[in-house]
């Protein structure tokens, strides 16, 4: 497998501006903690309260998963149809009882998942797969080059499509993200729709990265890495810092932020992909991280 | 020609007989043709071959229902005794034809029941079938032995516990990917104790538990059992058993794969598969997981087909399975085992001539999962005998394209689906035209395609011009003009079925092909800028096609949002729903 860096006549720089962050940008989960130069803030709170004050002062900088700005990229934007398939998307088709999704006009894309009939596969599959779809599932981080969508639109369409379930005949009824856990190599995935809420999430990851090795009938795939699990803390909560980890997550503009502070559906629709980070990591940056806090303060002053 | 003239013609020997052969002969050897297309070019010959051929023919294949009647079909082959028919657009597939739109089996059988009622074989594809047809035709032949249902709808289990009442000559009885209405499993149970015929059981497609009792007493009373496909709710415990019965199968679908066996029914399960020598199809596998896969390795020695289309695997687990399967021709398999697994497909499978990739999360779209080009060119590199695939991906570049049909140039199927509309190469962000035109400038074999992608006239450019023995080609959110399709239309002389939706094409390319419908079995165009003047002109100018418009709630009359155009010797149909609009040429 190739990573495919830069080459070719394909960056488009100008319009990868509006696209924060390529989520899908692979670089090994590993490098995560590899600060973006020397802009690294890294935002930690105790509580989910007391963060917010810090958020709020100092909202541009923390710390970076380099993204596709940092890296120069084969990706593109996908350039939209033809005029006619747009307007073929935008109207009303009403067919066998489905009807698209009025969501479909505003994406010119023609997002696969709002098209009647599209992608092309046979009823009876899809129903078979949404019925053993599993809300997790574990994968090996491969470098595969990010996609060529505009994210921020798709993540739009995802949430109109999880919020407001009677419009959307083809439902999407899971929202997946990626999860990383400091320390092991294969990251998981998590549907945050079945969760609804902070802590149901955190429930989730908890028991996801957090506990000991199930039986191997439960489990698909017994990593390894999952052993280091065993020793952790009994009941750990992530998100009321009690944990040894902190549970952050990287919104749409590339920034990454500590999982709480925001209204939950405020979180969804810039929410990209989670990673549970080591809270002595984090303290390791934090002394700089005040440092910089209080420079930029000063500053602001 | 009168179809109905006596067999035997009383002349003289000295008379111009254009065969030398007494008509028995004649039939006899023709007879021993199999070949629809050899049966058809020799009843063209002449009159007595005509004759012949049509009291010799046992199986008549007639893949649009609507393009004759069963009337003509009794008229002109007497003696069948096994029919295939498909109903629907293909794009009923995917939701695009209302339910009601007809393909209704029931006018058939009732034919047929007066015409042929030694009847042994029915296989449907996409067709409506109610439970009172599944009954009149358990009750109306009985000689009855075979009956397959691919992708039709109508039916409950209802009717199959007809079927199973009274066929008491059973020996296939395969229920594929339909649309039923699954009220019960009861309909196993009513084979009756001393039925012992079946040698095809498949109803994988179905999803409430049948007696596993009956189920077993059933498959170990059918000495000629060659063929089982159990749905998922038959545990691995319970396949074990059966299969302990069934060591002669050469085709198993298994149920759920997984289950917590002890040590002990572990190994018995291995030891049951190991005893399954002649197996050459394996499929079902619903939730496989790793550790039990093993069991299935010493089963695989001589697998021509793994279908593992409903197995999520995973990239490692697929190469453990693969490393046991040295004779495959034939994969499809889930993209959650992505390119990494399709290495393996190629390391380890240099006779595989069929790859199917489906996707597991089709409208998955932020997470990046499943295959990509790189995947594809892997097992292009290691599987040169390659000649059908279908690939769904999330991204493909022309380049790959070009090197996969480099070293696979015996296409015969080639079928790639881009999941993102209107997609361009994901590296030049250019058109995938160069990938298809290399795709046809090197495949000559080539007799279906279909296309995705950003794509522009200059892929249509390219299939008229250089894919000369094209049949089939299915277009989606592509090209930029008619032009495209007017070459196409007037390049691919072998074209049977076209199928378009969401293109620029209208009126103009609609119109191009006038001279080429009746050489076509069907043509669909839907989400274009046809307009209903455009059909009527169609209509018009060629009285002995069917164009049928499939009106939607609340569009206007001025646009023909779905048009199916096919040739008919029947006629324009009379069964058709309001919303179908049959336009004559008066």
């Amino acid at each position: 497998m190739q990573l495919v860096l830069g080459g070719g006549g394909g960056v488009k720089t100008s319009s990868m501006s509006t696209v924060s962050g390529e989520g899908n940008t692979a670089m090994s989960s590993e490098d995560s903690s590899s600060p973006d130069e020397a802009e690294l803030e890294l935002g930690l709170g105790l509580s989910l309260g007391g963060f917010k004050a810090q958020q709020t002062a100092v909202k541009t900088k923390y710390a970076r998963i380099l993204t596709a700005k940092d890296l120069p990229s084969g990706v593109s934007t996908s350039s939209s149809c033809t005029s006619s398939s747009s307007s073929t998307l935008s109207r009303a088709n009403a067919t066998a009882g489905t009807k698209r999704s009025a969501d479909s006009v505003s994406a010119p894309n023609g997002a696969s998942s709002q098209v009647v009939g599209w992608p092309p596969i046979r009823a009876y599959r899809m129903n078979s797969m949404v019925n053993q779809a599993k809300s997790v599932a574990t994968e090996e981080y491969n470098s595969v080059i990010g996609k060529n969508k505009n994210n921020t639109a798709v993540l739009d369409k995802t949430n109109n499509g999880s919020n407001m379930n009677s419009n959307n005949f083809k439902v999407r009824t899971s929202f997946f993200v990626k999860v990383n856990m400091d320390g092991i190599a294969i990251g998981r995935k998590v549907d945050l729709n079945a969760s609804g809420c902070y802590e149901a999430l955190a429930q989730t990851l908890e028991d996801m990265f957090l506990r000991p090795i199930p039986t191997i009938n439960a489990m698909r795939s017994s990593a390894p890495e999952h052993n280091l699990m065993v020793d952790a803390t009994r009941c750990p909560k992530l998100l009321d810092g009690s944990s040894e980890f902190v549970l952050t997550y990287e919104d749409k503009e590339g920034d990454w932020m500590l999982v709480g502070d925001v209204p939950w559906g405020m979180f969804l629709s810039s929410v990209k992909r989670l990673r549970i980070m080591r809270r002595s990591e984090a303290t390791g940056l934090a002394p700089r991280l005040q440092e910089r806090n209080g420079r930029q303060r000063s500053k602001l002053i | 020609m009168d179809p109905n003239s006596k067999r035997k013609k009383e002349s003289p020997p000295e008379t111009s007989r254009s065969s030398p052969f007494p008509d028995e002969v004649l039939e006899r050897i023709l007879g021993l043709l199999k070949s629809n297309k050899d049966r058809s070019s020799v009843s063209l010959v002449c009159k007595d071959w005509y004759n012949a051929e049509s009291w010799s023919r046992t199986h008549v294949f007639i893949g649009n229902c609507y393009s004759v009647s069963p009337e003509i079909v009794a008229r002109r082959f007497p003696k069948i005794r096994s029919v295939t028919l498909k109903g629907k657009p293909r794009f009923s597939d995917f939701n695009l034809v209302p339910r009601n739109w007809g393909a209704d089996i029931q006018s058939w059988l009732v034919v047929f029941a007066s015409k042929y009622p030694f009847l042994e074989e029915l296989r449907l594809k996409r067709m409506t079938v109610t439970d009172e047809s599944l009954e009149f035709l358990a009750l109306n032949f009985p000689d009855f032995k075979a009956l397959s249902l691919l992708s039709c709808d109508g039916f409950s289990t209802d009717g199959l516990a007809a079927i199973a009442t009274h066929c008491k000559n059973l020996t296939e009885l395969d229920i594929q990917e339909n649309g039923i209405d699954d009220k019960s499993g009861n309909w196993l149970s009513c084979f009756p104790e001393n039925f012992s015929s079946l040698e095809v059981l498949n109803f994988a497609n179905l999803n409430s538990d049948v007696n596993f009792d009956a189920l077993e007493k059933l498959v170990s009373r059918c000495k000629s059992l060659k063929v089982l496909k159990v749905n998922k709710n038959v545990s691995l415990e319970q396949l074990q058993r059966l299969l302990v019965c069934t060591p002669q199968l050469t085709e198993i679908g298994t149920g759920s794969f997984s289950q917590e066996l002890t040590g002990c029914q572990y190994t018995e399960l291995e030891n049951t598969f190991n005893h399954c020598k002649s197996l050459e199809t394996l499929s079902g596998l619903w939730e496989a997981t790793a550790p039990y896969l093993p069991v299935l390795y010493p089963a695989c020695t001589n697998l021509t087909f793994l279908n593992l289309g409903y197995a999520a695997l995973q990239s490692h687990e697929l190469a453990n399975l693969l490393r046991h399967c040295p004779q495959l021709r034939r994969l499809w398999v889930l993209d959650t085992v992505e390119d990494k697994g399709l290495e393996a497909v190629g390391s380890n499978c240099p006779l595989l001539e069929e790859l199917r990739v489906f996707p597991a999360d089709p409208f998955d779209e932020e997470i990046i999962r499943g295959v990509t080009e790189a995947g594809f060119v892997a097992v292009s590199y290691g599987c040169r005998r390659l000649h059908y695939v279908l690939y769904f991906c999330r991204q493909m570049t022309n380049a790959a394209v070009a090197t996969i049909v480099q070293n696979c140039p015996n296409f015969t199927h080639f079928r790639l689906c881009i999941m993102n509309p209107g997609q361009p190469d994901y590296m030049t962000n250019e058109p995938m035209d160069e990938a298809f035109g290399a795709v046809v400038k090197t495949c000559s074999k080539l007799q279906r395609l279909s296309v995705s992608g950003l794509l522009t006239d200059l892929t249509f450019v390219y299939i008229g011009r250089y894919a000369k023995n094209l049949e089939t080609l299915s277009v989606a959110f592509a090209g930029s003009s008619d032009w495209g399709m007017q070459c196409v239309l007037g390049g691919c002389p072998k074209l049977r079925k076209l199928e378009i939706r969401d293109c620029p094409f209208g009126n103009a390319t609609l119109l191009s092909g006038l001279e080429k419908y009746e050489s076509m079995r069907s043509l669909w165009m839907s989400s274009c800028n046809v307009t209903m003047n455009g059909c009527r002109q169609l209509a018009r100018e060629m009285p002995r096609l069917n164009v049928e418009v499939m009106k939607e709630e609340g569009s206007d009359d001025i646009q023909a949002d779905k048009v199916y155009v096919y040739r008919s010797v029947a006629g324009p149909r009379r069964d058709a729903p309001p919303s179908v609009l049959t336009l004559s040429g008066l």
